[in-house]
Parts: structure tokens; C-alpha cells; sequence
């Protein structure tokens, strides 16, 4: 009887000491030491035994029990610590695949041009007025300083429509005059706000010139609104949106519509006014044309011109966002080729 | 316009370097595109970026000033002369040389009266003449034909000055010529390229410039003199003038000079005309240009004799509107109908000339031209710019009037211009010019208070400030108290009498000149305006975000279509479910298929499918915009419109080979809009079967929300799919209107607290009719579940073997929950049974055997 405890024990550490995997181990395990296994049998015998015979041989197969279950721990670890080794060495991936694709959107360039100046614009105290797209010749040109055959109405190519009393705004002014009438209360408040929309002139279609292009139009009205306080607040804007030591030129110029009028100039941020391609070696980008309120425009707003005062600006996003991001043309952004949008 | 600087320091004295003159005048409005330099160095200015000219710079000692004192044949070739030329040196320099205008010279001896060149030495660099492209060469002594050769006298492409090689430069003998001044103090010159806005009609021309340069730079101007030397009989009696249209024509002048010479004008005309892109002709009309350039008054010459035979004596010059049907052939070799507005120089024969735009090609001056009548006149600008564009006739003249030249000029023009002609071409000038004057322009009078000039610029400026600036302008400025009284001069017409836009008109004067650098810059002091929020600008970026969030890219198209693009939308047969409104349409479009303004975003984004179908298999797109919907009044309605377009795989197929999950569908759109929805906190809403006619019947939906139709998305229609070629994949496309998503989206709401009790999870299979839709089960399920059903998941959908023909089986995962207490398997049981009863009860279903 005892040959058998011997026998188990024997052929159990060989067995054990082939094994190389935890699968292998779990059938070894069940085969050895499971509930129905050959050291569970062996104790299922002991009932058959002399009584005499029995307390040594459960001693011997409690000690076999306890021999292979150390057996195993040790060579559990062992495999264990063989596997992860193995792993660590050779379970090394190709880390040059392509990645899986995530879904990622995303805003049009246009779109986060103008995010950016109205986060500026609303820090200064400028909030969003929505004007309409098709207009009145009348708010476009006439009300604007620009009657009829006025020789700056030549700067602007125009889309007409088939009432010649309606037309495609040319830029974004006319919501001057919107802004003033419908928020100045009949010339008695205080207004500034900013107007962004889609302007259309009648061009030929170029890497350089569209016939859709938007502005963002500047408005600030009150009882001493200074030409200081436009350079000053156009200052600000060129320091948040180019540099903090944005430097700021000021030429004189002509709109229609304000007087004193002035460009304004940025020294150019990609060559840090060197001179560059871009800035055509002058060191100089133009970014905003702007002025005082002339005093026809304050009056057709509501407004008593030797009273009240303002200023106003206009800037082109899609300039802003080329020179940004070096796009050379800008059929670009209502071509909408998604391999351009996915850039941004 | 082109602006040598020689020509400016005519009337103006400069002491700055012409880079920092230039960047002075840009900042004063006047912008200086670009500088063209001839022959000399460019100069580094402090503060004043330039491109970088790569023109040639003369060499002062070797590019001289030179007399050509013989020209010599040469003994071996006929088509090379020696001349002899006296650059200074010791003797006299022989240059071998082709120029064909030196032959007329060749073997007659000194030449007298004297010719002067530009000579070049050895050892100096010019541009290669007989090269195409631009080309550097140095001279070096060389035998040509025969003869040994080291230097050369210059074409004017040898020195960059222009691209005329056929002869070298000959120039008239002037006093001050002294041989061997180096070359660059007589020809060296810097042209200015400057760019005027429309109020600057004043700038157009030398002396206009000149009087920016002089008040930006604080000297004084030097007119040229307007006088002249007659010696005939007077013009009274010689001809007559008859405005009939004073305000389109206030003022008409002429001046006659006799028995002048028709011929080539001298050096200095010819190349001041050429510095400025005009082509040379002959002397009057040369004389006329150059008028036009130096003063902005164009000028018209007539031949007298011309005028005398049409006449038949002594002939009145009309100015007077067209007779209906008349015509005229003006000096462009164009036969002209003359529309019933433009004002016409004509005589008692007929027509002459479009009055301040373009001559007629009878009365012009030729060469047997013995006698010339001068125009000077001035002209209405808006009956010339209604001329130009009817006449599509630009020119120089035109572009000056269609501007405004102020009449003052008119005299000025006709007296300087008569006696250079004279000059140039000799005779005798008839005493006294014809001045019809009929209209002259009230002078101008601006009061502004020193006080108003520094609340407007928010500057002090003092009342001396003020006034300087105005008189360097040539305003006359009397000084009252605390006010200017300043009347502008009488070359401006841009100064308004109105008193609050005269003080406007004078403030910018005063910044300009003073300089806008000086104007300090302020935060704005005044009084802030309400800030209220855009709610509707709001609402639309949280869109924006939520759609990208969901994967999307945003696209912006034209606002451009066209009636027969939109129709394409609507399948055979079909009702158009676009709007009925009326099209925005374009006059002037920049193409046909661009003619009217869009009804709906869906054209341009579909197009944008096909375009994009050629890169990406996947699309996933969104715009917001408007569209345009004509309504009877004079404008139309601007709704602002979201579309939505996805395509194409729903994953990519990928390296892994267990990625793709097949082509989007309804239902990918239908989770988008979802996903918008929810984001936007809008719950009430529902759907209903698609009845937008440009999407699939069987597979679309339209969208309502508080009862309201808002919008339809689904599977476009296949006819409008094969319009497209957009067959390749299915295509889903929604349309939804914004305002009502503004409108309902809700500000606030209020959260489910998180329960702290365990769910139940399990899951059931329903057997239902084909035809009940999933929506149905799914509120059925949810109506009896209560309050203790938290969510119910359709995972599987599934007809076939063992389903029963016309049934399929929807398997729900069903949540239970309940936030007061922890729920027993028993409670499940219990809500699990009141769905089965419901469901069976309700919709007829039975319970999927597992
Ligand atoms: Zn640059």
C-alpha cells in the first residue's frame, strides 16, 4: 500500500517538473491534488484500512499533500515568472502602425478666426450685432457718405439684384447704421458693438480676390469717443491677437464714412518686420481699416454729430487666417476640400 | 501714378532721403507702392523697411556726363561710326559704336549746336544691351572691326533707365552742362510709384504731390510761372465760346498760338514723359500731357485751321448736351453714340470732342499743324464718370475730371500750356485767353474751435499747431479767440461747407500733418454700453461645438445658385418640398450657374460630397448658414439654416482587419440630430415619416419639436443621388431650420442625483408584428417599467427562422433601479412581468423563448 504514495509522489514531481505552461499546471493540479485527484483518492482508502494502519498512512498522504502543494506553488512561480519574462522580452508591437481612427470634427478656419475676435472684441465691451446680407443700396452706399455716383463707389465691384434698390452688402457698414437706429435709441445711448457677416463684390475669382469674403466691422458711439481711444483700443486688439509687442502703424486714408480715417499697419509677425515675401518687404501687414465717424453717418444713425462721436473699424478674417497659417490662396476656404479643413 | 523725384524737386526742395520722404507720405495718405531707382544708390533709413532694388547703381566716377563733339566713319564697317566725345579727360575719347541715331552726324564735322551722352569708361558696369534678359557686363577694351575700344557712349537700357536700345542717349545742349558731372546728377533719378484714394483728386499730378511734400516736410512750394509771352493779334474776335450747360461745364478757357512747328519734343519732355509711362508724340500734343501731369489739368489742343474751315470763319466752340441719334469718331478711331448726357465740345459744324474725355479724330493735331487752339476747361465729375462708364473711355484726362479738378486750374493750365508750346515750337501767341467762366465755385470757410480739434483727436494741439498745419496746406487761417477760421485753397474741392463736416474736413488736415504717430493712444473713457449677451450667436457655436464633438467638419459654401441647380433636388414628378418663396436674383452674376441666392444649403453641400467623394470615402460635414427667401417686401428673409451631410464608411476598414462596421445610414444621422438635440437640452421633440421630397420616402425623417416641423434628414433620394453620381455610397443629408433650436433650447435644467442603490440588469426578447415600429415597444416598455425601469436598450433586431413570418424580435436590455431601496430578484420579477403583460396586452407580443 505504501508503494503506492511512493509511486504517486514519484511520478507526480517528474510530471511536474516537465510542465512549461499554467495550463498544463491547472491540469496537473486537478490530476494531483483536485477534489477527485490521485492524493484525494489516496485518502479516500484510508476507510479501508486496518484502523491500526490508518493514523500512519494519513500522516504520510497528508505529508505527500503538503509536499505537492509546495511542489506546485514553487513551480507555479517559477512559470510564472518564465512567462512574464517572455512576455517582457518578445510581446514587443509594431509601434509604427497606424493608429485607429477617432472621429474628430472640426470648425471651419473661417469660423475660428472669428471666435477669436469676438473673445477679444467682447473683452473691450463689443458685443455681436447681426446684420442682414442682402441690403438697401441705400443703408450699403447712400446713408454711408456714398450718394450716387460718388467716385469711391468705383472701390467696390457690386452685385446688384434684380431691383436695382437692393444689393449684395460690399462690406459690413451698412450695420452701422442698422446697429445705430435699432440699439441708440433716437441717438440717446451709447452703442459699441462689432458686426461679422459675409460681404460679396463682384471680382474676378483668384487666389487672391472671392467673391464671398467676410468682414468684422467695428462700432463705437458715445459723447467723447476720441480718435485716441481708436488707436488706443486697436492697439489692444493687434497685442492680443498678434503679440504683446505688436508694433502699430497709423496711415492716413480714405472711407467714405469716417473722417479722420486711417489704416492700420502690424508690424509683420513672420518676420518680425525684416521683411518677408508676405509682407512684400515692407515689414508692415495692413489689418484694419478705420476712422472716426463722419457726421452724415452719425446723423443718418439718430445721432447729433457735434454732440456724440465715434469711431469704427473693419477688419478681413480670411486675411488674417492666411497670413496665420500660410495659405496662399483663398479659394481655399469655400472650396471646402475636407483635406484642407481636416488641417485645422 | 508715377512720380520721379527729379520732376518733384521742380517745385519743391528735398532734403530727406527719398525712402524716408516716401514713408513720410504713406503715412499721410498719400501710399508709396513702390520705388523704381535709376542709377542711384538705394539709402538705409532708420525705421523705413524697403524691398531691396537690385537696379544698377552708376558708378560716379566712371558714368559721366559727355559731349559728343565728332562723329567719324569708321574705316571698316558701314554699320559702326567713331565718335568722338569729350568726357572731361585730357583728350578727347574715341568710341566705337552702332547707334543709329548718331549716323546722321557721321563725317560733317564738330557738331553744333552741341549734343551731350551718357559715357561710360572702362572698368564700369552696365546693363548688356544686346541681352534679352536683364544682364550685367563690365567694359573692357576690345579690337571692333579693327579698331580698339574701351569705353562707350550708352543706349538707355545699357543704363537701366528704360528698355530703348536702338540709339544711345542725345541730349539738347543746356547751359549748366559741364563734361565729366558724373551721370548720376543729371539722369540719376528715384520714380515713386503712389497710390491715391478717391479723395485725393488733388494729388493727381506733380505740383499736387509736390504741395503734400512741402506741407509734410514744412518747406515752401515753387509754382512754376503761369504767365506767358504774346506777341499776336488778340484772340477776341478769333474765336467764341457758348456754354449752354454751365453746370456740367463751368468753365471754358482758350489760348491760339500761330505759325508754330509740329515736331519731336527735346530730350527733357520726352524722358519726363517716359518716366511716367507716357509715350512721346510730338510737341503740343506732348505739351498737353505734360500739363496733365504737372498741374492735373488736362488739356485739349484743336487745330485752329481745322476749326476755321468747318466754320467757314471764325468758330464758336459750344458746349452743349448731344442731339438725339448724333455721333462722333473720336481720336481712338470709335464711332460714338452720344447718350443724352454727355456734354460735348463741339462747333457750329457739329461735335469735336467728349468734353473733358476724349478728342475727336478731325480736329486733331497733325503735322502740317500750323495754328493751335488750347482748351482748358472745367468739367462736372459726375456727368464725366457717367460718361466713362457709358463710354467705357478711360483716360487721363477722365480720370482726373470723373475725380474733380477744380476750375481755378483751368486759366492756369491753358496759359502755361500755350507758352510751352511756344517754347518748344515757336510762333506767336494771340494776346489774352478766353475765359468763359459762367459757374465759380463759392470759396470755402471753416470755423473750428482749438477746443473740438483735441476733444476729437484727444490730443492737445495748440491753436499755432492748428493753424501751421492748415497754412502749410496753403489754407488761409486767421486765428479768432479760440477758433480757426481757415479758408481752403483753391485747388480743393474736397472741404465741405457744412460747418460740423468742414471741421471734420479740417481735423483730419490738422492729424495728418501733425502726424497720426502723435496722437496718443487711450482706453475709451466713456460711458460702457449694456452688455448683453447675443443669445442667438450663442446657441449657434454651441452647435457648432456639439457637431464637432460628434465628429463633424464644418464647411462654409457660396451663398450662390442657381434655379436650375435647386430643381435638381426635386425628383420627376415630385411636389418641391424647397421653399416657395421668391429667389434674391443677381443682376450682374459672376457666372450663370451663380445667378440667384440659395433656398437651401443642400446643393452646395452635396456638391461638396462630390468633390470630396474623390479623397475620402468617409464624410461627415455640417454648415450653419443662411438662406435667402424673397417674401414680396423690398428684402427677404435671412433664416439661418443648419445641414448636415455624413457618407461613406461608418469605421474605415483598417490594418487589423476587424474595424469597419459597414456604411453610415438613417440611423447614423438620426443619432447625430439625437446627440444635437440632447446636447441642447431640447426633450420635446419627436418624429414622423420623411416627406421632404429630395430624400428617400422609406428612409427619412422629419423632425418636430414642441409640434413644430423644424426640419427632414435621411437617405437622400436616389434619383436625386444619380443627378449627383453620388451613387457609390449612400448619402444622408438633414436640413434643419436654427431659429427654433435657439428658441427652444433650454438654459437650465436640473440633474438626476446619482443612486447609491445597485441596478438590476437583464434582458428581454419581445416577438412583435413587422409593421410596429421600435418606438412603440420601446414606450410601452417604458410606460410600464415606471419609474423603476431606468433604461431600456434595444441590442438586437431580428426576423427569420424561428420567427414566425411577419414578426420580429426586438431584445431590450432592461435596467432596473431603485433609488430608496436595494431591489430583491422578486421585485425584478414582478416589474418584468407587468412589461410582458403590457407588451402582450398592447402590441400583440409574445415573450421570446431563450
Ligand atoms: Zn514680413
Amino acid at each position: 500500500m505504501s508503494d503506492a504514495i511512493v509511486d504517486i509522489r514519484e511520478k507526480a514531481l517528474s510530471a511536474l517538473e516537465q510542465l512549461k505552461d499554467s495550463d498544463s499546471l491547472t491540469d496537473w493540479h486537478s490530476l494531483y491534488l483536485g477534489r477527485r485527484g490521485a492524493v484525494g483518492k489516496l485518502f479516500g482508502t484510508i476507510g479501508a484500512l486496518p484502523p491500526e494502519e490508518r493514523a500512519a498512512f494519513g500522516q504520510r498522504v497528508n505529508a505527500l499533500q503538503k509536499e505537492l502543494g509546495a511542489a506546485f506553488e514553487e513551480r507555479e512561480a517559477l512559470i510564472q515568472s518564465q512567462l512574464l519574462a517572455r512576455d517582457l522580452e518578445e510581446g514587443e508591437i509594431d509601434i509604427s502602425l497606424p493608429a485607429y481612427p477617432r472621429r474628430r470634427g472640426g470648425l471651419h478656419p473661417s469660423t475660428r478666426t472669428h471666435r477669436e475676435f469676438q473673445m477679444i472684441w467682447a473683452d473691450m465691451g463689443f458685443q455681436v450685432y447681426q446684420s442682414r446680407d442682402v441690403e438697401e443700396d441705400e443703408f450699403n452706399f447712400t446713408l454711408l457718405n456714398l450718394p450716387p455716383h460718388h467716385p469711391a463707389r468705383d472701390m467696390q465691384d457690386t452685385f446688384y439684384t434684380k431691383d436695382p434698390r437692393v444689393l449684395l452688402r460690399t462690406h459690413t457698414s451698412p450695420g452701422q447704421i442698422r446697429a445705430m437706429r435699432e440699439l441708440g435709441a433716437g441717438g440717446t445711448k451709447p452703442i459699441r458693438v462689432i458686426l461679422p457677416g459675409m460681404c460679396y463684390r463682384q471680382e474676378q475669382v483668384t487666389a487672391r480676390s472671392e467673391i464671398q469674403f467676410t468682414q468684422v466691422e467695428g462700432l463705437a458711439i458715445g459723447r467723447n469717443i476720441r480718435m485716441s481711444d481708436l488707436k488706443g483700443t486697436i492697439a489692444e486688439f493687434a497685442k492680443r491677437m498678434y503679440s504683446p509687442n505688436a508694433k502699430v502703424r497709423y496711415r492716413a486714408s480714405y472711407f467714405p464714412f469716417t473722417e479722420p480715417s486711417m489704416e492700420v499697419d502690424v508690424e509683420c509677425f513672420l518676420c518680425g518686420g525684416k521683411g518677408c515675401r508676405v509682407c512684400k518687404y515692407t515689414g508692415w501687414l495692413e489689418i484694419a481699416g478705420s476712422g472716426m465717424v463722419h457726421p452724415d453717418v452719425l446723423r443718418n444713425g439718430g445721432y447729433d454729430p457735434s454732440v456724440w462721436s465715434g469711431f469704427a473699424f473693419g477688419m478681413g478674417p480670411e486675411r488674417i487666417t492666411m497670413l496665420k497659417h500660410g495659405i496662399e490662396d483663398i479659394r481655399y476656404f469655400w472650396g471646402n476640400d475636407l483635406r484642407f479643413l481636416q488641417q485645422f | 501714378m508715377l512720380v520721379p523725384i527729379s520732376w518733384l524737386k521742380e517745385y519743391v526742395d528735398i532734403d530727406v532721403p527719398v525712402e524716408l520722404l516716401a514713408e513720410r507720405l504713406t503715412v499721410a495718405g498719400l501710399e508709396v507702392a513702390h520705388l523704381k531707382y535709376i542709377g542711384l544708390p538705394q539709402q538705409t533709413v532708420a525705421g523705413v523697411r524697403m524691398p531691396s532694388s537690385d537696379h544698377l547703381v552708376w558708378d560716379r566716377e566712371k558714368l559721366l556726363l559727355a559731349r559728343i563733339v565728332e562723329v567719324k566713319a569708321h574705316p571698316n564697317a558701314d554699320r559702326l561710326v567713331l565718335a568722338m566725345v569729350d568726357y572731361g579727360g585730357e583728350e578727347l575719347e574715341q568710341c566705337v559704336t552702332g547707334a543709329t541715331n548718331l549716323f546722321s552726324y557721321k563725317d560733317r564735322g564738330p557738331i553744333n549746336p552741341p549734343i551731350w551722352s551718357a559715357f561710360a569708361m572702362e572698368g564700369s558696369e552696365v546693363w548688356d544691351g544686346q541681352s534679352d534678359k536683364p544682364k550685367r557686363m563690365t567694359l573692357k577694351g576690345k579690337e571692333l572691326r579693327g579698331i580698339f575700344n574701351r569705353s562707350m557712349v550708352c543706349s538707355e537700357k545699357e543704363l537701366g533707365i528704360s528698355d530703348e536700345h536702338e540709339g544711345v542717349i542725345v541730349m539738347e545742349h543746356e547751359a549748366h552742362y559741364v563734361a565729366g558731372t558724373s551721370l548720376a546728377d543729371v539722369l540719376g533719378d528715384v520714380v515713386l510709384d503712389i497710390e491715391f484714394t478717391p479723395n485725393l483728386a488733388r494729388c493727381l499730378s506733380m505740383i499736387g504731390v509736390a504741395r503734400e511734400v512741402a506741407a509734410v516736410l514744412g518747406v515752401e512750394m515753387r509754382y512754376p510761372s503761369f504767365d506767358f509771352t504774346a506777341k499776336g493779334a488778340p484772340i477776341e474776335g478769333q474765336v467764341y465760346i457758348d456754354i449752354r450747360e454751365p453746370e456740367l461745364n463751368p468753365r471754358f478757357t482758350l489760348t491760339l498760338l500761330r505759325d508754330t512747328e509740329v515736331k519731336t519734343s527735346p530730350f527733357w519732355l520726352q524722358h519726363r514723359l517716359k518716366l511716367i509711362g507716357q509715350r512721346p508724340r510730338n510737341n503740343i500734343v506732348d505739351v498737353t500731357n505734360y500739363l496733365t501731369f504737372e498741374l492735373g489739368q488736362p488739356l485739349h489742343a484743336f487745330d485752329y485751321d481745322k476749326l476755321v474751315e468747318r466754320a467757314g470763319g471764325v468758330p464758336t466752340i459750344i458746349t452743349r448736351l448731344p442731339h438725339p441719334g448724333e455721333q462722333l469718331e473720336t481720336l481712338d478711331d470709335v464711332t460714338r453714340d452720344l447718350g443724352a448726357e454727355t456734354i460735348l465740345v463741339a462747333d457750329t459744324a457739329g461735335a469735336l470732342s467728349l468734353g473733358g474725355v476724349i478728342g475727336g479724330g478731325e480736329t486733331e493735331i497733325s503735322e502740317a499743324t500750323r495754328n493751335v487752339l488750347l482748351e482748358a476747361a472745367a468739367w462736372n465729375n459726375i456727368s464725366i464718370r457717367k460718361t466713362i462708364r457709358e463710354q467705357r473711355a478711360h483716360t487721363e484726362a477722365s480720370a482726373r475730371f470723373s475725380r474733380g479738378v477744380h476750375p481755378s486750374q483751368a486759366i492756369l493750365g491753358c496759359q502755361r500750356g500755350i507758352e510751352l508750346m511756344r517754347q518748344l515750337g515757336g510762333g506767336a501767341i494771340a494776346d489774352g485767353a478766353l475765359d468763359a467762366y459762367p459757374l465759380p465755385p463759392a470759396s470755402v470757410t471753416v470755423d473750428v474751435p482749438i477746443e473740438r480739434v483735441n476733444r476729437l483727436l484727444g490730443m492737445e494741439v495748440t491753436i499755432d499747431q492748428a493753424a501751421d498745419a492748415l497754412r502749410r496746406l496753403e489754407f488761409e487761417v486767421a486765428i479768432e479767440g479760440d477758433v480757426i477760421r481757415a479758408t481752403a485753397p483753391d485747388h480743393r474741392l474736397d472741404i465741405s461747407a457744412n460747418p460740423v463736416i468742414g471741421q471734420h474736413d479740417l481735423l483730419e488736415e490738422i492729424a495728418r500733418i501733425i502726424g497720426y504717430d502723435q496722437i496718443p493712444e487711450t482706453i475709451m473713457a466713456d460711458e460702457m454700453p449694456p452688455q448683453r449677451e447675443n443669445t442667438a450667436v450663442l446657441i449657434e457655436e454651441r452647435i457648432r461645438d456639439i457637431l464637432v464633438g460628434a465628429g463633424l467638419y464644418e464647411v462654409i459654401n457660396y451663398r450662390f445658385t442657381s434655379r436650375e441647380s435647386e430643381a435638381l433636388l426635386v425628383p420627376s414628378g415630385a411636389a418641391s418640398s424647397l421653399p416657395a418663396a421668391g429667389y434674391v436674383e443677381i443682376a450682374n452674376p459672376a457666372a450663370s450657374e451663380r445667378d440667384v441666392l440659395r433656398h437651401t444649403l443642400m446643393i452646395n453641400m452635396l456638391e461638396n460630397a462630390v468633390n470630396n467623394a474623390r479623397f475620402q470615402s468617409t464624410q461627415q460635414v455640417f454648415e450653419i448658414g443662411k438662406v435667402y427667401l424673397g417674401a414680396g417686401d423690398l428684402l427677404p428673409e435671412e433664416p439661418m439654416r443648419l445641414g448636415i451631410l455624413l457618407t461613406g464608411p461608418r469605421i474605415p476598414s483598417w490594418w487589423d482587419g476587424d474595424g469597419s462596421t459597414g456604411e453610415m445610414d438613417f440611423f447614423d444621422m438620426k443619432g447625430v440630430v439625437e446627440s444635437l438635440l440632447h446636447s441642447l437640452h431640447i426633450s420635446d421633440f419627436a418624429l414622423e415619416s420623411g416627406t421632404h421630397c429630395s430624400l428617400h420616402p422609406g428612409r427619412s425623417a422629419n423632425l418636430l419639436a414642441a409640434d413644430e416641423r423644424i426640419g427632414s434628414f435621411g437617405e437622400i433620394h436616389p434619383e436625386v443621388a444619380a443627378r449627383f453620381k453620388l451613387t457609390d455610397a449612400k448619402v444622408m443629408y438633414g436640413e434643419i431650420a436654427v431659429e427654433p433650436l435657439i428658441r427652444q433650447h433650454q438654459r437650465l435644467h436640473t440633474i438626476e442625483a446619482l443612486p447609491i442603490t445597485p441596478a438590476v440588469l437583464e434582458d428581454i426578447a419581445l416577438v412583435v408584428n413587422e409593421s410596429t415600429p421600435a418606438s412603440e415597444v420601446e414606450a410601452v416598455i417604458r410606460q410600464a417599467g415606471g419609474r423603476i425601469l431606468k433604461d431600456a436598450l434595444l441590442f438586437d433586431v431580428y426576423t427569420g427562422d424561428p420567427i414566425p413570418p411577419g414578426k420580429k424580435s426586438l431584445a431590450y436590455s432592461l435596467t432596473y433601479q431603485d433609488e430608496r431601496r436595494t431591489l430583491t430578484d422578486k421585485n425584478a420579477a414582478k416589474i418584468r412581468k407587468k412589461i410582458i403583460g403590457a407588451a402582450r396586452h398592447r402590441l400583440d407580443a409574445e415573450l421570446r423563448s431563450q
